[in-house]
């Protein structure tokens, strides 16, 4: 068993637990904590598999930025425990069984007919360099294409967000 | 050495574990949540993708990822926050109208 294999399960156990105990919670922050566990294990995963720059990120916007918002937003509208509801239980009666069976199916697939070589460790050292490369060069006009995205994303925000009463008042 | 179909399950499993909790759970920023599970369980199969083939693409493609997450949450949670505002709660099975 090498030390490879070692981390991998390591993380790969933070991971499950993280995902799974997003599941069990029943109070927002908690699941928000649990997956910001998650994303941490994944950066480990990342930087298993050589791909350095991805595991920052993964760690600066992810589990930085966008589970910041989420934390922010779950305190700021002050959100309590979920109550069970009819709908839950008819989601848990058809939802947990028919999602479990697409999973072990996947997973027979995957185990049956995926390429099994291994992955050795730092097989594609993901250097800055070459990835902004290949941004701003092959992938420059997606790259474009997000920055109005981003700037959509922006303006919409501020505009939902915005309470009605004072564009309202704005507007006479 | 680990094999690609380990890093493809644990992505698989991710994945599974966000589409259950869009159907179970039914608080809606929890809901939320768990569509950026199943995003990073597919980001964890790109990059796998990536280095099994040797191909720094896959890699471009998590970052289109992230942004599209990025964009997706601020307006998502802004759409909760007006949510909020006028119905005064966060259960999705006591937001069923179009319109108050």
């Amino acid at each position: 068993m090498s030390l490879h294999l070692i981390l991998f399960l390591l993380f790969g156990a933070i991971c499950v637990a993280g995902a799974v105990n997003l599941l069990v919670q029943r109070h927002p922050i908690n699941s928000a904590l649990s997956l910001i566990a998650v994303m941490a294990a994944l950066a480990g995963e990342y930087l298993l598999l050589g791909a350095e720059f991805v595991a920052a990120i993964q760690v600066i916007v992810y589990a930085g930025a966008i589970m910041v918002l989420f934390v922010f937003v779950i305190m700021l509208l002050n959100a309590g425990e979920e109550e069970e509801t009819k709908g839950s239980r008819v989601a848990i009666l058809f939802g947990v069984p028919g999602v479990l069976t697409g999973a072990v199916l996947t997973g027979w697939v995957v185990l049956r007919h995926s390429g099994t070589e291994p992955v050795p460790i730092g097989a594609l050292p993901g250097p800055p360099t070459e990835i902004a490369h290949l941004l701003f060069h092959d992938f420059l006009l997606p790259f474009e294409v997000t920055s109005v995205l981003v700037l959509i994303a922006i303006m919409g925000a501020v505009v939902l967000a915005t309470k009605p009463e004072a564009t309202e008042r704005k507007a006479r | 050495m680990v094999p690609l179909s380990y890093y493809l399950l644990l992505g698989g499993f991710l994945f599974a574990c966000g589409v259950i909790g869009f159907l179970i759970k039914r608080n809606i920023i929890t809901i939320f949540m768990s569509i950026e599970l199943m995003l990073n369980g597919v980001n964890l199969s790109f990059v796998a993708f990536a280095a099994h083939w040797h191909a720094l693409a896959g890699q471009v493609f998590v970052f289109f990822v992230m942004v599209v997450a990025a964009a997706e949450a601020a307006v998502g949670l802004a759409i909760i926050i007006a949510v909020f505002r006028t119905r005064e709660t966060l259960n999705v099975d006591q937001v069923n109208l179009l319109k108050l």
